[in-house]
């Protein structure tokens, strides 16, 4: 014998123009990926010729200019440096920031998730743990690093945890945002066909939240990066990163390879950037 | 014409009866009488329209004989079975806008009740259908492509696919354009003449209702009570010039009284 589904207990959706899941959460899909990109031939010559000129004339400048190396490196010696030193030594450094990014951020972002699924189930557990999830959130987890490694000696284990720590918050908040959507027409019209509570979580509630889900996967991985690499100019593990390795350029004055370890970490950014971009085009266009 | 439908009421049993339904919901600001002691048998194969102004407790009706609201007090069953929540095999339901799903393509639309029933997709008939709706091309098209009548047409397709024997309507042409609305009449009447389907078709138009219906039923205003049931004897196939017979606007009229009357001028008519 069926049931009337409690969770519409008795409340008709109002049909308006507006869809009646549009309560963002501190940040939303379109906010991120809405800057205007390059189409034409024109704009993306354009945005070439920037690059090149800002190359090429800072190199000017600095030679004109006579600056040393050590108070500015000269970007082509940057590049230099940065293609004959990548597969020796760069790519290593780049490999052990990356795997306790990677590590830690499938932690975080997974118990992020699944914690933001739960807890949005239950709104009297939620409200409790608000407070403590904000907490996570501001706390700069680079912090716990040279503690951690006090108690956890000098493998990649700190840094794992921190950028965990960091980038799963981020995850969970957005990830709630969206789980708490809830659109009662689409619900309603899942239980006409007589959906039951997992089919409207998978077919109703996840792809409702999925835009704000890929928003704090976005989010999640840019504090990832930055506490790993953050992590490991505070204490980095036995195997260097790249964070160990800016500090350690710099406290040498060794500005071509400190400019390329920046180089590096500003690709990385940018393609994790990239990454969600057309991951979002891909499953959250249907907002836009 | 009294002849022909009167023998009809006596003899076809109650596809769906309403007994005695009444809805109060518990707001902030206090009980909300939206509904008080609706009664009515809808008959196997009719097409019949409920009228009533807005607020009066239409959608509460349909919601409760959809199973996905229960009712204060009253009951209803279909088909001589109590409705105590959805019946997915029986009863097909469309909503006050399309209400399709915007992550999925029509054709995902469509396909998605046959998902939650998890039973094999007929694609011929869906076919058919988008071809009878005039949606052939954009069953790859998602939901914000399309017009409001496209969308509401798509919806129209991914409840007849599940072949309900009830369609409930809820105001599903409130939204649409004068035209549009007069094409998504004939395109309904049309679809229906080729079923055996039990139509609820909610409205608040007066036109719409006389225009569709077997019998038009009219409501007060809140709280919702059957004011009076208006037989519709004109013929079928029905055609859009047949909104401009002076029986047909006398018709409108008569109705217009009697919504304003809250119900007592059928009374006096009576
Ligand atoms: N959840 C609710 N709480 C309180 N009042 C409600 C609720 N839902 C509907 N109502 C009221 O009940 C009445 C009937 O609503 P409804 O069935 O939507 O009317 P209709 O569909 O005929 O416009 C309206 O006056 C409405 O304001
Ligand atoms: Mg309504």
């Amino acid at each position: 014998m069926s049931e009337v589904p409690s969770e519409l207990r008795d409340e008709i959706p109002s049909f308006d123009s507006k869809p009646a899941h549009v309560d963002h959460g501190p940040i939303d899909w379109s906010g991120l990926t809405s800057i205007r990109t390059a189409k034409s031939a024109l704009e993306i010559g354009s945005i070439v010729a920037l690059a090149a000129a800002v190359f090429f004339g800072l190199e000017g400048i600095l030679r004109w200019t006579d600056t040393p190396t050590y108070v500015f490196p000269k970007p082509i010696d940057i590049v230099r440096t940065l293609a004959n030193q990548f597969t020796d030594v760069y790519a290593h450094h780049l490999w052990v920031t990356m795997s306790e990014f990677l590590a830690g951020y499938a932690i975080g972002a997974t118990v992020g998730l699944a914690l933001a699924a739960l807890i949005t189930q239950k709104p009297f557990a939620e409200k409790v743990i608000a407070p403590y999830v904000l907490v996570m959130v501001t706390m700069p987890m680079i912090a716990f690093v040279p503690f951690l490694r006090l108690k956890m000696g000098f493998g990649s284990w700190p840094l794992i945890i921190a950028v965990a720590l960091a980038a799963g918050p981020m995850v969970m908040i957005n990830a709630a945002t969206g789980f708490r959507r809830t659109d009662l027409a689409k619900i309603a019209l899942a239980r006409s066909y007589g959906a039951n509570t997992f089919q409207i979580f998978r077919k109703i509630r996840f792809p409702l939240a999925l835009p704000m889900i890929i928003v704090g996967f976005m989010v999640g991985s840019i504090f990832g990066l930055l506490t790993a690499v953050g992590g490991e100019m505070v204490a980095a593990s036995e195997e260097g990163g790249l964070g160990e390795r800016l500090v350690y350029y710099s406290s040498l004055a060794r500005m071509d390879e400190f400019g390329a370890i920046i180089l590096i970490i500003a690709a990385l950014g940018v393609s994790i950037y990239v990454l969600f971009y057309f991951i979002g085009k891909r499953w959250a266009s249907w907002e836009a | 014409m009294v002849l022909i439908t009167a023998p009809r009421t006596v003899q076809t049993p109650a596809k769906l009866r309403i007994n005695g339904a009444t809805k109060i919901y518990e707001s902030k600001s206090g009980p909300v009488h939206a509904l008080e002691d609706f009664s009515l048998d809808v008959r196997e194969g009719e097409l019949i329209c409920i009228l009533g102004p807005s607020g009066c407790g239409k959608t509460t009706l349909l919601w409760a004989l959809s199973g996905l609201h229960a009712l204060t007090r009253g009951e209803v069953a279909l088909d001589g079975r109590p409705v105590t929540g959805p019946r997915p095999n029986e009863l097909g339901m469309i909503f006050q806008d399309a209400n399709l799903l915007p992550w999925r393509n029509l054709r995902q639309n469509i396909h998605f009740p046959f998902e939650i029933k998890r039973r094999p997709v007929p694609r011929q008939r869906i076919t058919a259908l988008l071809h009878e709706t005039g949606l052939t091309g954009f069953d790859g098209s998602y939901p914000r492509e399309l017009s409001g009548g496209m969308q509401q047409r798509a919806s129209i397709v991914r409840a007849l696919a599940q072949e309900p024997s009830v369609l409930l309507m809820d105001e599903p042409f409130g939204a649409l354009d004068a035209f549009t609305r007069d094409e998504m009449n004939l395109l309904l009447l049309r679809l229906w003449s080729e079923s055996a389907q039990t139509i609820v078709f909610v409205t608040h138009n007066i036109s719409e209702a006389i225009f569709l219906g077997d019998r038009v039923v009219v409501m007060t205003p809140r709280p919702g009570r059957l004011a009076r049931i208006y037989d519709i004897d004109l013929p079928r196939p029905r055609t859009i010039d047949m909104m401009f017979e002076p029986s047909f606007i006398e018709l409108i009229q008569d109705i217009k009284r009697t919504v304003e009357a809250g119900g007592r001028h059928s009374v006096e008519v009576e």
